[in-house]
């Protein structure tokens, strides 16, 4: 029997509301829901109205909480279960398949960059610089096989990864130049953003799918270090087991599982922050909750601190490397911290903590930027200190934005402008890292 | 007549199995033959009913089966095992005590079969 639209209206909100504490799921949700339906026929049948006869029906199922309550009690394994995988008979079991399979890829090319690289005689420094490109570009495939994206624009987008390959190989490095060790360290990102063209499926300009892919970054790393932890102990413990039996077999373990291990656990990562998008979901506002404050605190006394001493001479690499990330955390708590806000009911405080932490790091920044530019003036360019004073200038700018932006957050302004700004701002740090890629090396002479 | 709540969850057990005795039935069925058996006096909170026979499946006493409604609704049927009869015949014993040492207090006869 049919119900009317408003019956089934009614029906849909009361099967909402049961399903929402997660001690109820979808197939006791039928259960109940083929029962109230009944309850409502019956009802029907014998006179009743269907607004009155559903009224009747829900009464009789008991209140919504106690019956979660007596679910919740049956089933308790449920709320913890939410960490595992949960998957309902009818939904297709083709993404662990696939996502095995390209962690097997991912796995098996990085032991065969290995062994290349362990031939007696070549430079293994080419594998250093290349090693995102034995893992990063699977996991793109992996996205672009998910997303089924369409065969020209995947064939675009490995031509585009294909082609930063062949450059990167075939550039004449120096040896220990600088820009190789440039390249090590953005060839990465470029295929990270690689990476995120594939994960937004061909929606490129929509600002929602970057926000996206900006979450999924950050829960793609909880989830690798989680992964990471139980690794390291597992391998920990063998090499403990192996010590007494075989001392000798302890090093080729390490180098056929680890890399292989390191490798797959990219695929895998990615492949459960898709599964459980909800549980970590509220994970990361959590982390961003806790580690602000504290950021905050250390940022505003490493600002004055560093405000009243001077960045001095020692001031390297290795510190700008650190300076350069601090900043780039910061963005990120501020964008996940904007991002995960209630609209509902907003933290001021938090909105506060995040303008102090923004202003202190601006700060920072321009220090480090203006003993940058000293540096630049006495000694000249060098391919380290463009790329270093680029990312510097870009942050600025980003963090300037951000900070005004804030402001008027704090004004009343809705906080969705201060993650448009930024997943704005995505092509212009992909660019740039672009460029540090393919126009450093032969701008710097390979040097 | 309210029956009190505990005496309800008591007997609980023993009804939904002596119901699926008499055929494998599905939630909204069991609940109707409740009704019917105690005439209306029983009053249950339907709901109720699902967790209790969740329990039960987790027991082992009842197997489910996915079937569907004449309308084509996934409807679940539960099915008693042999743990379950052995269970039921066991309640059975322990509530022909029960009614037993009342009834000979009370000067009722006491229930035929047992």
């Amino acid at each position: 029997m049919s119900m009317d639209a408003e019956t089934e209206n009614q029906i849909a909100g009361w099967r909402a509301a049961i399903l929402r504490g997660r001690a109820v799921d979808a197939a006791d949700a039928d259960e109940l829901e083929g029962h109230l339906r009944e309850q409502v026929s019956d009802l029907e049948a014998v006179g009743l109205a269907g607004d009155e006869a559903f009224l009747i029906a829900v009464k009789r199922l008991g209140e919504v909480d106690a019956l979660t309550a007596e679910y919740a009690r049956e089933h308790s394994d449920r709320l913890w279960k939410q960490l595992a995988i949960s998957r309902t008979d009818d939904e297709p079991r083709q993404p662990l398949v696939v996502m095995l399979v390209f962690a097997a890829l991912a796995a098996v090319l990085i032991q065969v960059g290995r062994l290349l690289a362990d031939i007696p005689g070549t430079d293994g420094m080419w594998f250093v610089r290349d090693l995102g490109l034995f893992v990063l570009p699977v996991l793109a495939a992996y996205f672009a096989v998910l997303r089924r994206m369409p065969v020209a624009r995947a064939l675009a987008l490995l031509a585009v990864v294909a082609a930063m390959a062949a450059a990167v190989t075939l550039f004449p490095f120096e040896p220990h130049s600088a820009t190789g060790i440039l390249i090590a360290i953005h060839l990465p990102i470029v295929l990270w953003f690689v990476v995120g063209i594939a994960y937004v499926g061909g929606e490129l300009r929509s600002s929602t799918r970057r926000m996206d892919f900006i979450r999924f970054t950050g829960e793609w790393v909880i989830y690798y270090a989680l992964i990471a932890l139980g690794g390291a102990v597992l391998l920990g413990l063998t090499s403990l087991i192996l010590a007494p039996i075989a001392p000798d077999a302890i090093d080729d373990v390490m180098s056929w599982v680890l890399p292989s291990g390191a490798a797959g656990a990219a695929i895998v990562a990615a492949w459960l922050v898709e599964a459980k998008k909800s549980v970590i979901e509220n994970l990361a506002p959590v982390l961003t909750a806790i580690f602000t404050p504290l950021f905050a605190v250390m940022l505003l006394v490493a600002a004055v601190g560093y405000a009243a001493v001077g960045i001095g001479r020692e001031f390297d690499r290795d510190l700008l490397v650190v300076f350069d990330v601090l900043l780039l955390v910061v963005l990120g708590l501020v964008v996940y911290g904007i991002s995960a806000r209630d609209s509902g009911r907003a933290i001021r405080t938090m909105d506060v903590l995040r303008l102090v932490a923004v202003v202190a790091a601006i700060v920072l920044d321009v220090l480090v930027l203006v003993s940058m530019l000293a540096r630049v003036g006495e000694f000249g360019f060098t391919a380290n200190r463009v790329a270093a004073l680029g990312l510097n200038v870009l942050l600025l700018v980003n963090l300037a934005v951000t900070a005004y932006l804030i402001a008027r957050v704090l004004q009343g302004r809705p906080a969705v402008h201060v993650e448009r700004w930024q997943t704005g701002y995505l092509p212009v740090f992909g660019g740039w890292v672009l460029l540090m890629v393919v126009a450093l090396p032969p701008v710097f002479g390979f040097a | 007549m309210n029956i009190d709540k505990d005496l309800v969850a008591a007997m609980a057990t023993p009804l939904v199995l002596a119901i699926l005795v008499e055929s494998e039935n599905y939630g909204y069925a069991i609940l109707k033959r409740v009704r019917e058996l105690s005439g209306g006096e029983l009053e249950w909170t339907d709901g109720m009913l699902y967790p209790l026979l969740h329990r039960l499946d987790r027991l082992g006493y009842v197997t489910t089966e996915w079937g569907a409604s004449p309308e084509g609704r996934r409807r679940k049927y539960y099915e008693i095992t042999e743990t379950g009869r052995a269970q039921l015949a066991e309640q059975r014993r322990q509530w022909d005590t029960a009614t037993r040492t009342l009834g000979g207090l009370w000067g009722l006869a006491a229930p035929a079969g047992a």
